[in-house]
């Protein structure tokens, strides 16, 4: 009874030192502004997790938009009221689906990725070499890539509202009929910029810093083994999805849900 | 050279980013008729308006020439005043041209129908439409159904 009360205690510990590490971390390497060699390393940073993600983010959006046309079309056919397929398939990009999946899927694209170099770097010393230069590695090497995922998966998410929308539109107007000017101008008189698109590209943000924070944070103090980066790999991953999860509802109440 | 190729293609990312939010506003969200320079206002004071709001369709024969920017009551009427952007190009509205407000569906949103009159004279920006006919209140038709079952 009392080891169990103990290892609760511990845990929690844990969890809260952690969390403090956590801020500690992310207040340390954004404390300077990076200068022109700092705009240099966000650059191929912005690379490495935005033009490499591009893929899979294009292929994802446009299979998804092409889903949503389907389901919603036989759906709606029943009361015919197909035309609404248009507004339907924006809406549920813009609002839920493109911040949603792109975290997720830039989660498992770049956040293990950016994981695992930094737990390579920790393992073979390269962190402990740079502070035996003078060179801080929160600054040289946490900053930009942090910087470079709120930068790059807002970007992402975008650009996969605008393939899903056409996804979406190939199916619905070219395959099954729908009236384009029908899919356009319910779309256009259904999704507000402001509070749909602005909405959702505020998650978008919020998603960015948190998947990248914690997969940073997870790779910056993962015990140096293989075994530790594959388990910091792995809860980078878990994680980031549960959190983009959690907050997605939060945000949809705050936002939508007039809570 | 690997280096070029990279800032290129971050370049390339991020003007794409741009060019696709640029996208989203005209193509999804519809903006080009807010406030341009390519409408016109004219307003309609209407009994009752439930259900209309800011961004619902402006109809001629079906066809969409225009949104309601504000649905508001008159203070001095005290009836609903509808604010509507019609484009620039739709110039044949006549002054005695009706506005009611109708029902896209069984379930669709509202929307205004505007019928055009005989007159010679056109509505221009400011303009007012006098002849409106309400919307639909479920309630008050059942309402009336039954007022008029218990009058026989």
């Amino acid at each position: 009874m009392m080891n169990w009360l103990q290892t609760i205690g511990q845990q929690t510990l844990q969890r809260i030192a952690a969390l403090g590490g956590a801020w500690f971390m992310l207040g340390q390497a954004l404390w300077g502004m990076p200068g022109p060699k700092g705009l240099q390393r966000l650059t191929q940073q912005l690379y490495v997790v935005g033009v490499q993600s591009l893929v899979i983010i294009l292929v994802s959006a446009a299979f998804i938009g092409m889903v949503l046309g389907l389901q919603g079309y036989t759906l709606l056919v029943d009361y015919g009221s197909e035309q609404a397929v248009g507004q339907m398939v924006a809406l549920t990009l813009v609002r839920e689906l493109a911040p949603v999946v792109a975290a997720l899927l830039f989660a498992g694209r770049a956040g293990s990725a950016l994981t695992a170099e930094l737990g390579l770097m920790k393992a073979t010393e390269q962190l402990a070499s740079l502070e035996m230069f003078g060179v801080d590695p929160l600054h040289r090497i946490v900053a930009p890539r942090f910087l470079a995922g709120i930068i790059a998966l807002p970007i992402l998410v975008i650009i996969f509202n605008l393939v899903g929308i056409y996804g979406g539109h190939i199916v619905a107007v070219e395959w099954l009929g729908v009236h384009s000017g029908a899919y356009w101008g319910n779309m256009q008189a259904a999704v507000s910029f402001v509070d749909d698109v602005g909405n959702g590209l505020i998650k978008a943000v919020v998603f960015a810093i948190l998947v990248t924070w914690i997969a940073l944070y997870q790779g910056y103090t993962c015990v140096p083994t293989s075994q530790g980066i594959s388990e910091a790999t792995t809860r980078t991953v878990v994680y980031s999805s549960l959190v983009i999860l959690g907050f997605d509802f939060i945000l949809t109440a705050l936002m939508f849900g007039g809570l | 050279m690997a280096k070029k190729w990279l800032e290129i293609s971050v370049g390339g990312l991020l003007v794409a980013g741009v060019a696709a939010l640029l996208a989203l506003a005209i193509q999804v969200s519809g903006s080009h008729l807010n406030g341009s320079s390519d409408s016109y206002r004219i307003s309609a004071l209407f009994d009752n308006a439930a259900g209309l709001s800011a961004k619902a369709r402006v109809t001629v024969a079906g066809v969409i020439v225009g949104e309601v920017t504000a649905v508001a009551v008159d203070p001095q009427t005290l009836m609903a005043k509808v604010d509507m952007a019609i484009a620039g190009d739709v110039d044949y509205l006549s002054i005695d041209t009706s506005a009611s407000i109708l029902t896209a569906g069984l379930l669709g949103e509202k929307y205004i129908g505007l019928s055009i009159g005989a007159e010679e004279d056109v509505l221009t920006e400011g303009g007012v439409i006098e002849d409106t006919q309400s919307a639909l209140v479920l309630e008050e038709l059942i309402g009336q159904v039954l007022l008029n079952l218990g009058g026989d």
